[in-house]
């Protein structure tokens, strides 16, 4: 008997209307099944209405463990929450209550005893587990977090637990750790049901996949066949979209015979020279000691897990934070530790792209205006400037109706074009991305990071690109700089560095990248 | 679509029916509403309501009850109490509009200062707040009005600065949050000076709950402003203001009530009204209902 058996399942919202049209979920004893798609595609509602979380539900047949659950109600749901099915949300950092200690919020979701607690915090890898009982959520790193999460899941456990984007906002090793631990309950023969749009991650994890696109399944079958030999373009569309090392020089949205517009990259002048920064805060060293050039025209990756001090050389770069030592020449011109009115002219010639880019704008101001604000020290006013901003949205592909949106009204990628659009719209030299993309769907990212290069490459803009995600780095940058504890722990052509990693920190990261 | 279909879509309500359908279902804030447009009225043409003098005394007309001559009596002067109370509205708003604003100026910028400022300067006014704010408001205008003295100008600049805090302390923690967010980082690397990013992205985020405080805050200016005057600090007799008449009706309560009941009722109301209107903004604003 199935443990989870649903056919024809539709879900509305009121004021919404249907986001689910029908779809058909089996989900067998022991068995991994990944819901795949882009955001919108409703893969998480359709998670969340098998605990009865949200939406009106209609559907032919929907059976947990056999049990008709079409007609319950609140309290009956609650039989099934947590004890029958677990389910681990994408930020462990806002589904912790931050002000419960990990301990407690274990025995909330069902650990009889601290005896219990400890074997749950164990079972999900999290070493010397009495310490951190009495812990706040805050206190423990982002895998912990993850880890603990996870263990309030499977506290009761449950014969099902639904993981929602799992490893979305971690880095490499991290996520590693995590993917780890699900195979390991996958292997002791608890199910699972993968919500990722990272197909990486589903090729390891996953026996079967069914791939969503408005809320409907377009492609369902066991996932080495789907990730092969995917006959539905949409699937297709998807796995072209990953940015790898084939990818390189070519576009990904659509991918195939189109390579990207040739770069400019003149060696001879150097955009960028960064000697030997240092920063401290309050004591710690975040930067210590990074030293590397720009060229005009070029690409360069920097990563590196949290912590690592990627942003922290991004925002010295940007001007924003004041390295202790050190120096940072923009075009062969002081652009550190002088005092800002000297800086501001310099300004225009390095932009920022920011990983949040709602957060980046002012939510009052339209798009026009926010696009034209990094005109404004330049002296480009009246027509002129009205003209550049229309010519920069239709550079990123964005039609003139949306010059009067605001950034609410935007979608992810759309806000994403308008920041791309902003950096660009003073012909700087240098532009620096921090993490440009992670918060985007794999198809979306594909779009910018598309954009990036061809904007790129026709401006000839150097681009320091701040990512913890190698595969993306591989495809778009020339030379890249793997950092840890503030240190560069190596540097090199993209693709000496991937091929043949000196340092043994670059082989575990890349070793670390799920493949499909 | 056929042509006839065509005529048939619905027109949208006018203006009229749609005010009136909001009325019925706020009708708390619309009758808040109707009463202080009334206040107003009063306080701008007290003539359009009233053909009495209001400090014109009539000794032979001493302490009448309400009646259809005097609605709501004539005082121990024989003063016309409906046109002292409709006179009244000019001082009560005015005094507490005056110092509102006052508050709302000089607590903008402090707290904007604050906000920016960080380190000494923004502990040095932060301190000082706290220490305005320690004494109760009236306590506080009171002992400001002792060493300025009574009068209108005197009363409207102790209510001003006792409210002071309470702006202040708001557009302080909004600037620090505002200050620190995204675009006016972003706004920075763009190279413009630091006036720039405070007008155009800190101060209109900063100041977005103001007007709602100032509407809430206005009720607490006209009770203090009322509480002054009763205690004679405010505008001086023979001035219709609504915390002096209230303070003349206090003698007369054993037979004539109506002296000193019209003037409170005239200041409850106007307080409530404020706060109702302010209440329901701010829950608009806040997007907690509607």
């Amino acid at each position: 008997m199935s443990l989870i058996d649903i056919k024809g399942l539709h879900i509305a919202f009121p004021g919404v209307g249907e986001v689910v049209h029908g779809i058909d979920l089996t989900i067998a004893p022991g068995e991994s099944v990944a819901l795949v798609g882009e955001s919108g595609s409703g893969k998480s509602v359709t998670a969340r209405s098998l605990l009865g979380l949200g939406g009106i539900v209609r559907a032919e047949r929907f059976t947990i463990d056999g049990e008709d659950v079409r007609t319950h109600a609140e309290r009956d749901w609650r039989r099934i929450r947590g004890r029958r099915i677990g389910y681990v949300l994408q930020d462990a950092l806002t589904s912790l209550d931050p002000l419960r200690r990990i301990g407690q919020q274990v025995a909330d979701a069902g650990a009889p005893d601290r005896a219990g607690a400890l074997r749950i915090l164990s079972s999900v890898g999290i070493p010397a587990p009495e310490t951190r009982l009495p812990q706040y959520p805050h206190q423990l790193s982002g895998g912990l977090r993850q880890r603990a999460l996870i263990g309030t899941a499977i506290a009761r456990e449950p014969a099902l637990v639904i993981a929602d984007e799992p490893t979305t906002a971690l880095d490499v090793t991290v996520q590693k750790q995590i993917l780890d631990l699900l195979e390991a309950r996958k292997a002791a023969g608890n199910a699972l049901l993968l919500i990722s749009h990272d197909l990486a991650v589903v090729a390891r994890l996953a026996s079967r996949v069914l791939v969503m696109r408005n809320g409907r399944v377009v492609e369902e079958g066991p996932t080495s066949e789907v990730l092969r030999h995917p006959r539905h373009p949409y699937t297709r569309q998807l796995l072209d979209a990953i940015p790898t090392a084939a990818s390189r020089g070519k576009r990904l949205a659509p991918r195939g015979a189109d390579p990207l517009p040739p770069k400019h990259i003149d060696a001879s002048r150097t955009v960028l020279e960064v000697q030997d920064l240092h920063k401290r805060f309050s004591g710690t060293p975040a930067v210590n000691g990074v030293s590397f050039r720009l060229a005009a025209g070029e690409a360069l990756g920097i990563v590196g897990e949290s912590g690592s001090g990627k942003t922290t050389v991004a925002r010295m770069v940007m001007g924003l934070t004041e390295p202790d030592s050190g120096r940072i020449l923009l075009d062969g011109q002081q652009f550190s530790r002088i005092p800002e009115v000297q800086r501001r002219p310099l300004r225009a010639g390095v932009q920022l792209i920011a990983q949040d880019p709602l957060g980046s704008f002012d939510p009052r101001y339209t798009v026009e205006r926010i696009v034209g604000e990094s005109l404004d020290t330049l002296g480009v006013f009246g027509a002129e400037r009205r003209a550049r901003v229309r010519e920069v949205l239709e550079a990123v592909h964005l039609p003139e109706r949306f010059l009067q949106s605001r950034p609410r009204d935007l979608s992810g990628g759309q806000r994403q074009r308008v920041a791309i659009a902003r950096a660009f719209a003073p012909r700087p030299r240098l532009i620096v991305a921090d993490e440009p993309v992670s918060a985007l769907d794999v198809s979306i990212q594909a779009q910018v990071l598309d954009l990036l290069a061809e904007l790129q490459a026709e401006f000839g803009t150097a681009l320091l690109f701040i990512s913890h995600d190698l595969g993306v780095v591989h495809h778009l940058t020339d030379r890249m700089i793997v950092m840890r504890g503030g240190e560069v722990v190596e540097e090199g052509d993209v693709t000496r560095v991937f091929t043949a990693p000196k340092a043994p920190y670059t082989r575990e990261l890349i070793a670390a990248i799920p493949t499909l | 679509m056929t042509l006839q279909n065509a005529f048939d879509i619905p027109r949208g309500p006018g203006p009229l029916r749609r005010a009136l359908r909001l009325a019925r279902r706020e009708w708390g804030a619309a009758l808040a509403c109707l009463f202080l447009l009334a206040v107003a009225l009063g306080a701008a043409w007290p003539q359009l309501l009233t053909g009495y003098d209001p400090v014109a005394a009539d000794p032979l007309a001493a302490q009448l009850a309400p009646g259809a001559a005097h609605w709501f009596g004539t005082d121990h002067l024989g003063r016309d109490i409906f046109a002292r109370v409709v006179h009244g509205a000019r001082y009560s708003l005015l005094i507490g509009a005056s110092a509102t604003v006052l508050a709302m100026v000089f607590g903008t910028l402090l707290g904007l200062i604050a906000g920016l400022a960080r380190g000494l300067l923004d502990e040095a006014i932060s301190r000082f707040l706290d220490v305005v704010s320690a004494f109760p408001d009236l306590l506080l205008a009171l002992v400001l009005i002792g060493f300025t003295g009574p009068g209108t100008v005197n009363l409207i600049f102790a209510l001003g600065v006792a409210s002071i805090p309470r702006f202040a302390r708001v557009v302080r923690s909004q600037t620090f949050v505002i200050a620190q967010s995204g675009y006016v980082e972003q706004a920075r690397t763009f190279g413009l000076p630091r006036w720039k990013l405070v007008t155009r992205h800190v101060l209109p985020h900063a100041i977005a709950h103001v007007p709602i405080m100032a509407t809430i805050g206005l009720g607490t200016t006209i009770i203090g402003s009322a509480g002054l005057s009763f205690l004679g600090m405010g505008p001086q007799p023979p001035a219709p203001e609504w915390g002096a008449m209230l303070s003349e009706g206090r003698n007369y309560l054993r037979n004539a009530w109506w002296i000193g009941a019209w003037p409170g009722i005239a200041i409850t109301l106007t307080v409530i009204a404020t706060g109702v209107i302010g209440r329901r903004w701010q829950a608009a604003f806040e997007g907690r209902r509607g």
